[in-house]
């Protein structure tokens, strides 16, 4: 299991672009990927998902990841938080 | 319901100007049923379920491609947005479940869930995020169009006199909406930043949003105003509404004619005196501005932004991208880039923990400072701007350059890092033009120096008169005293544009004063070659420039120079000094 605390960078947070561009890399991979803000959990394959969790610039999401890909998953998903989304 | 009846709604300014056209409304009504659906037959709902999604994928991915092909890639985000939800597990799976379980139809079953989705975007104070719903509502009702087999009316039925009226806007509207030209949009969701905004903002159309239910006021074919300066729309407007509206339209209209024209002709003074105008940018994003602008390229690229909110330097294949990019875009005029004006703390958090706070940041380790400091860092961007300039017209300049031997130590670098991409046979610009900026009173008076090594100098006024004043011009203690015409700042300005002149070299300014209609003409009689602005000064400077005459700003600049007292220099310039 590979889990993560990331701060969201780009301005203005985890918004339809940024939520897509992370689904577009999450469902590239066979783990299972869980994503918390505060109490809440979605499914890190889901845009809507994401969406709802309204991670604004500043805020904390906690990634878990379970599966075989899980080091690459992590790996690849830290790099699109931490580079804000390359926005 | 009285059909003459005036009413006025009042929304979001989404896109300024003014249109008066018909109503053109797309009509998003679709009465969802709730069906039974009995055990046999759930199979076959939610396959029929799955061959609407597959459709509306189809759909999406043909407008995704349209839009790439019209729009260029910027626009395509969000289109994935959408190729997203559609394929979300929460769409897919839920909605499924949900027929199955409860037994019901298809329709049913997607409102429902598209209706729960809604609900926790909605519970979401953040006003940016709430308003994400709308492009799930927008998905669903795609679905739904697909289920039951019902059309949306096309905007390709649509005239230039149609003001598209409706819900929101899809990424097929969009599309639609560049080939086919209408007057305006009037929509009921939407802010500010809101897709529709944005998009009217680039069509150079008028746009209300945030209007609520303008949808359930317009009716197809009524008269329709958009005001898109006050966030108004008026359906029915009676004559004297109509009639003031036409009379602002054509006043609009006028202007708007006056400075689209002023963006082919040249800055060029009545007497025949050309000028190079060109746009200062901080991104890639003001690329569009600058070429609407009619600036004749870019007389400053900052590249600091490009070091900014991050926390790993760009790399030189990033940089590349970006500066080859918009050298491409402003061809066939040059791009100027100057390298790295960061101050020492903003190189600190990419690691270099040799750097420490200052005292007096502005007189401290910054600009060609740093670089010359940490050339590893330099290097980069110079093989990155030295590579893109292979791609188009480049020139590059220094910041901060306090002498001459601080210019020949930054110019080794700049030939050293040549001499490395020719040994890695990396082509570039054999020609590639290398300016200094003066901007300090040292570089000032030493400009002939500078200028007999340098291609070209350029300005920056705003540290030069910081600088030769002694005056921080954030204090607000001192910053009255900051004087573009001051004594000092006006002979330091001859000096070095003489002394460029004497090299035989081109000199031009980036600073604020450049873009400031007051000063142009005197500049214009120093003798300046380039006036370097930010776009939306670009029309107006040049307006200038063309009904003025360089032997009436020459006068001036007698005049100016021929007393030592600010007030009269002062009236010098406010006296009519125009021709025509």
């Amino acid at each position: 299991m590979e889990e993560r605390i990331l701060q969201i960078k780009n301005r203005l947070g985890l918004h339809a672009r940024p939520a897509a561009l992370f689904v577009q890399t999450s469902t590239k991979f066979k783990s299972r990927i869980r994503v918390f803000k505060n109490d809440q959990e979605v499914d890190g394959k889901s845009i809507m998902g994401l969406m709802t969790l309204a991670a604004e610039c500043d805020s904390s999401i906690y990634i878990i990841i379970e599966g075989e890909d899980e080091k690459k998953a992590m790996e690849e998903l830290s790099k699109l938080v931490q580079n804000g989304f390359n926005e | 319901m009285d059909k003459t009846k005036s009413s006025v709604v009042k929304g979001i300014p989404g896109s300024p100007g003014i249109a008066i056209g018909k109503v053109f409304l797309i009509e998003e009504d679709f009465p969802v049923v709730l069906k039974k659906i009995p055990k046999s037959m759930i199979k076959k709902e939610i396959s029929r379920l799955h061959n609407a999604l597959s459709q509306v994928r189809e759909e999406m991915y043909l407008e995704k491609h349209k839009i790439l092909k019209v729009l260029g890639k910027e626009h395509a985000p969000l289109a994935d947005v959408y190729l997203r939800i559609l394929d979300d597990p929460i769409l897919k799976k839920d909605v499924a479940n949900r027929i199955s379980e409860e037994g019901i139809n298809a329709e049913h079953a997607l409102s429902a869930t598209i209706e729960k989705v809604v609900q926790s975007f909605e519970k979401i104070e953040d006003e940016y995020f709430n308003e994400r719903k709308n492009d799930i509502q927008e998905v669903g009702k795609r679905i739904l169009r697909h289920l039951m087999g019902s059309q949306r009316k096309y905007i390709n039925e649509a005239n230039a006199d149609s003001t598209i009226v409706a819900h929101n806007l899809t990424p097929a509207d969009t599309v639609a909406l560049y080939e086919h030209k209408v007057s305006a949009f009037a929509i009921d969701i939407g802010s500010k930043t809101a897709h529709a905004s944005l998009l009217a903002q680039g069509l150079e159309i008028p746009a209300v949003v945030g209007l609520k239910n303008i949808t359930a006021i317009a009716n197809n074919g009524d008269d329709v105003i958009v005001d898109g300066n006050q966030g108004l729309v008026i359906v029915n407007p009676d004559d004297e509404t109509l009639e003031n509206y036409r009379k602002e339209h054509e006043i609009e209209q006028q202007e708007l004619y006056e400075l689209k024209k002023l963006r082919n002709v040249a800055a060029e003074t009545i007497d025949g005196h050309r000028v190079t105008l060109t746009g200062n940018i901080d991104s890639i994003k003001e690329v569009k501005s600058i070429l609407d602008s009619g600036a004749e390229g870019v007389g400053l690229f900052r590249t600091e932004f490009l070091y900014m909110n991050r926390d790993k330097l760009p790399s030189e294949e990033e940089q590349y991208e970006i500066y080859s990019s918009i050298a491409q875009k402003v061809l066939p005029y040059s791009l100027t880039i100057r390298t790295i004006d960061l101050g020492g703390d903003k190189l600190a958090k990419f690691g270099f923990d040799d750097i420490v706070a200052e005292d007096n940041p502005f007189l401290g380790l910054r600009s060609l400072r740093l670089c010359l400091k940490y050339p590893e860092v330099f290097v980069v961007q110079l093989k990155a701007i030295l590579r893109a300039s292979a791609k188009g017209k480049i020139k590059v300049m220094f910041p901060m350059v306090t002498g001459l031997a601080e210019f020949r130590q930054a110019k080794k670098i700049f030939e050293e890092t040549k001499e490395v991409l020719r040994k890695n046979i990396q082509d570039f610009d054999e020609n590639i033009k290398l300016g200094a900026m003066i901007e300090t009173p040292s570089a000032a008076l030493t400009a002939d120096a500078i200028a007999r090594e340098a291609d070209f100098l350029s300005i920056g006024t705003n540290d030069l008169i910081q600088y030769t004043l002694a005056v921080d011009r954030v204090n607000e203690n001192v910053a009255f005293m900051y004087e573009p015409l001051h004594l000092s700042i006006l002979r330091l300005l001859r000096h070095i544009i003489e002394a460029t002149h004497s090299a035989a070299k081109l000199v031009g300014m980036c600073g604020e004063m450049a873009g400031d209609p007051a000063f142009t003409t005197i500049l214009m009689g120093l003798g300046l070659d380039e006036f370097s602005v930010p776009p939306i000064a670009v029309p107006k400077i040049k307006k200038i420039i063309r009904s003025s005459s360089i032997a009436d700003s020459k006068k001036l600049v007698q005049e100016i120079f021929g007393t030592d007292d600010y007030n009269t220099v002062v009236n010098l310039l406010r006296k009519p000094h125009q021709k025509g």
